[in-house]
């Protein structure tokens, strides 16, 4: 655990209320000492960002403060105008905004995320962004950070999810290749973070064959090559032209983004069996409803005994609950004897993982 | 245990036949006995657990987990078996998981009393996924869109046997089917099925086509109509008589009034009717609508069997008195069939031949029956044994044309599996008014070349979207007209016409025709039986 204790004792002045330091507003959690917005969903004068997915990094603020990685990453998919100024702020490395002190900690979530940790008058709150605690072979783990307000996402804030060992879930899609050999395995993953994340457990279990990737996953998966993360022999899943073309990618693996799957992009693939690596994969109505012959439960989000060891484990003195099933989670809160509410906090797309 | 809930879920997901085929025959050369043999049981039939119901089910979770936590979880997972087998906080029991056939042994054997602890201890060392799968077996009724039938199709692919073979042993079967196993593996020989009454793999009939005439010799054939009901054998040996369906399922639960009216030592085969009770000389034969109530059912209403009582249309027998007939010439087994089945039996009659030594006349008995319930004719040839499956040569059968109608292409939906990335599946409607009300839905018929340039229309002329459904571009002015071809229709008030098409499909695309042109609502409800 981050040991930064000492900022809060070298303080005389009464701690300052902590809706007063952030607060949610229609265009996200503000900081009114700092003057700026962590995730804003419309354009502000300064943002903090906390990962590169697109319902927390938009483009068009004044100025940007954020992971070297997650700057990078909204710079390829906004363009390198996507913000006046940008700021990069190393893990670890402590910045005063408007004299709020603010410092990032690894989330887990994808490359470059990061928890916001802003201090201020003897107050401090934890805003996790998206985070998961399972091991991730393409980002940082999350660190837990001692605070006074706890803001945790709960996208997946339901006791029914328990995230299954990631590895397994790899091993379904491999020994299905192997039971299906004349049909193209087309897996779907969000572009960022998840499609880079499969490639790296498939490449652990031993799979070196080249990966076929959709098109819309080449500049993020440079992105993460720069980045460190080894990604091994990746191929552009187009079709060149001339017939017999197609049995190319019979017993193949190939990457896309899930709205692919069934776009007239699939038809070039002989017999495409529909593979979707998410969290939602858990519920069999939701695989069922998109069509899906083979779900993987793979989430870049904490499951329920993630959430709830992890407030445990920074053990604050409130929790405020956001985006996702805020109700559980304080109904948890509630039977543990802690202190909790929801944020209610609007724009954040709840599917998006 | 955990091997067979995770080829449930490949199941549930996987929708083309063939890939159900290989997860079952992969399933059995990896699974060893017993545990393969109860999971064939466990797909196909229900396997009685008397102690444990759902009701302890409940209580075991509720002594584990928050009510509020469940309640808000059920709501959002849908289901409430599958919300308790997700939510279900594993304490830490044994390392060991238990096999199928351990969990089945156990399920069985355990008293009322103990059933809590059970359910307990196995939750605990099962995953989310064989937790689902426990509470189905518990609940009955997998749900898992398997038919039995296709099971049976898998045992044979895995055995290299004929899927005849299988039917004919399997109601004497019992689970684990160790023996069915060792003999689909050559290291015994086929078991003998020793229950009385069993089915005999039916012999089937090829349609004629324009080419065949030339092959077939009228003067050897048998002309019987074709009845539009469905083909069974029913089997009386002393005390245990059945009615099977063409497939081998075991029928008989729902028509007793049947299996009661037919006292006779014998297996016929035949078609199954139903008739007008109001008519007492002979069977008057309804049309299939009223059959179709009293098909799908496990057990069968005094009202129903009043109602719309069943027959069988004998014409054919098999076995007669100890003695296996398959063998003899069609007409001889006619000789059998007519003493054995004469005109007093309560529940069975005798298919009558019709005349008919040219192809004129057969056409003319083909497009103009004297019946609704009936859907074209036979032709069987005089002097062939009774061979299971479909030989060709011996029996043709030649269906009346469909029926058409001109219909307006109204919503599309996405297929599955292959076709998923096409709008596939189409509903299509016929106009009341300036309205057009949806008629019928169909997803065959057309040609993948036709089927990507009904796509690209689809995708053109989108009016609204639902989830995976499009709503089309169709008016009086603009719209793309389906010649759809169907076998009846029968009176539906749970569609908004009115009425249900039977096997609709798409016969022909008419881009040529003006949507404005397609046909009136009434023209199909003046093609409604009398």
């Amino acid at each position: 655990m981050l040991a930064l204790g000492h900022a809060r004792t070298g303080c005389n002045t009464t701690p300052m209320k902590p809706h007063q330091l952030l607060h949610p507003t229609p265009k996200g959690l503000y900081c009114p000492p700092g003057d700026f917005f962590i995730d804003p969903v419309r354009p502000v004068d300064r943002a903090v960002i906390t990962h590169g997915h697109a319902d927390h990094a938009r483009a068009g603020h004044g100025a940007v403060l954020a992971t070297p990685e997650t700057l990078a990453i909204m710079a390829v998919r906004y363009g390198e105008d996507f913000t006046e100024r940008r700021q990069a702020l190393e893990i670890g490395e402590v910045v005063s905004v408007n004299g709020v002190t603010v410092w990032l900690v690894p989330a887990g979530h994808v490359l470059g995320s990061a928890q916001v940790v802003v201090e201020y008058q003897g107050t401090r709150i934890v805003t996790t962004g998206d985070y998961k605690r399972r091991r991730d072979p393409t980002c940082a783990a999350f660190e837990p950070v001692s605070c006074d307000i706890f803001i945790s996402e709960a996208t997946f804030g339901l006791p029914v999810f328990h995230h299954p060992d990631t590895a397994s879930e790899v091993r379904k899609l491999l020994s299905s290749v192997h039971q299906f050999p004349d049909r193209t395995h087309l897996g779907g993953a969000y572009a960022l973070g998840k499609a880079q994340r499969v490639i790296c457990h498939l490449r652990e279990e031993g799979y070196d064959k080249p990966i076929f990737i959709h098109g819309a996953m080449k500049k993020l998966c440079e992105l993460y090559e720069e980045f460190g993360v080894a990604l091994g022999p990746l191929e552009a899943a187009t079709i060149e032209k001339g017939r017999g073309e197609k049995n190319r990618f019979a017993g193949e693996i190939v990457i896309c983004p899930p709205s692919a799957i069934q776009s007239t992009w699939a038809r070039r693939f002989p017999d495409p069996l529909p593979v979707f690596a998410s969290g939602w994969m858990r519920v069999r109505q939701r695989a069922k409803q998109r069509g899906v012959e083979l779900p993987l439960i793979m989430s870049d989000h904490a499951d329920w005994d993630e959430l709830t060891t992890t407030v445990e484990e920074v053990d604050p003195t409130e929790l405020w609950v956001t985006h996702g099933r805020e109700d559980a989670l304080c109904r948890w809160a509630e039977l543990q004897g802690r202190r909790a509410k929801a944020l209610h906090l609007v724009g954040y797309e709840e599917d998006a993982e | 245990m955990n091997r067979f809930a995770a080829l449930l879920d490949r199941l549930i997901y996987t929708p083309s036949r063939n890939g159900k085929v290989r997860l079952l025959t992969d399933y059995f050369a990896e699974v060893p006995d017993p545990d393969r043999g109860w999971a064939v049981a466990a797909i196909t039939r229900d396997i009685e657990i008397r102690s444990v119901k759902l009701a302890v089910i409940r209580s075991v979770v509720a002594s584990r987990v928050d009510e509020v936590l469940f309640d808000l979880s059920r709501d959002y997972v849908g289901d409430t078996a599958e919300a308790a087998a997700l939510i279900w906080p594993a304490e830490h029991g044994s390392n060991r998981v238990p096999s199928l056939s351990e969990v089945v042994g156990e399920l069985q054997s355990v008293s009322r009393s103990e059933a809590p602890a059970l359910i307990e201890r196995l939750f605990d060392a099962l995953s989310a996924e064989g937790r689902w799968a426990l509470i189905k077996l518990i609940t009955g009724g997998l749900r898992i869109g398997v038919a039995s039938r296709l099971v049976k199709v898998a045992l044979a692919e895995y055995g290299g046997k004929e899927v005849q073979e299988i039917e004919e042993l399997w109601h004497g079967l019992k689970p684990p089917c160790q023996d069915l196993f060792a003999w689909l593996e050559d290291k015994a020989e086929k078991p003998v099925n020793a229950m009385k009454a069993p089915f005999r793999p039916v012999m089937l009939s090829h349609p004629v086509d324009e080419v065949d005439k030339a092959k077939i010799d009228l003067s050897n054939m048998a002309i019987e109509w074709k009845w539009d009901g469905i083909r069974v054998q029913l089997v009386r040996d002393g005390d245990e008589v059945r009615l099977y369906s063409r497939t081998g399922d075991d029928i008989s639960n729902a028509f007793p009034d049947v299996t009661d009216g037919f006292p006779v030592n014998a297996a016929i085969d035949g078609e199954l009717l139903v008739y007008d009770p109001a008519v007492t000389d002979g069977f008057a034969v309804r049309p299939f609508n009223d059959l179709q109530k009293r098909l799908n059912r496990k057990t069968v209403s005094a009202k129903m069997l009043k109602e719309n009582p069943a027959f069988v249309r004998a014409y054919d027998i098999l076995w007669a008195d100890d003695e296996d007939l398959r063998t003899l010439t069609l007409d001889e087994r006619r000789k059998r069939l007519e003493q054995v089945v004469g005109n007093s039996l309560p529940r069975v009659d005798l298919s009558e031949r019709i005349d008919g030594t040219d192809w004129e006349t057969l056409a003319e008995h083909r497009s103009s029956p004297p019946l609704d319930a009936i859907e074209g004719v036979m032709l069987k040839s005089k002097d062939s044994a009774y061979v299971p499956g479909r030989p060709k040569g011996p029996w043709w059968k030649w269906k009346r044309e469909p029926r058409l109608v001109d219909a307006v292409l109204m919503y599309a939906q996405r297929g599955h599996g292959k076709r998923s990335s096409f709008y596939s599946d189409y509903t299509f409607g016929c106009w009341r008014g300036d309205e057009l009300v949806p008629v019928g839905k169909a997803y065959s018929g057309y040609t993948d070349q036709e089927l990507k340039k009904i796509d690209k229309f689809v995708r053109d002329n989108t009016t609204d979207r639902f989830g995976p459904v499009r709503a089309v571009r169709a008016d009086r002015e603009f719209g793309l007209v389906f010649e759809v071809a169907f076998e009846g229709l029968q009176k539906s008030p749970r569609h908004k016409s009115g009425i249900a098409m039977r096997f609709p499909r798409i016969n022909r695309l008419r881009w040529d025709k003006p949507a404005g042109e397609a046909d009136e609502l009434i023209t199909l409800e003046a093609m409604l039986p009398k």
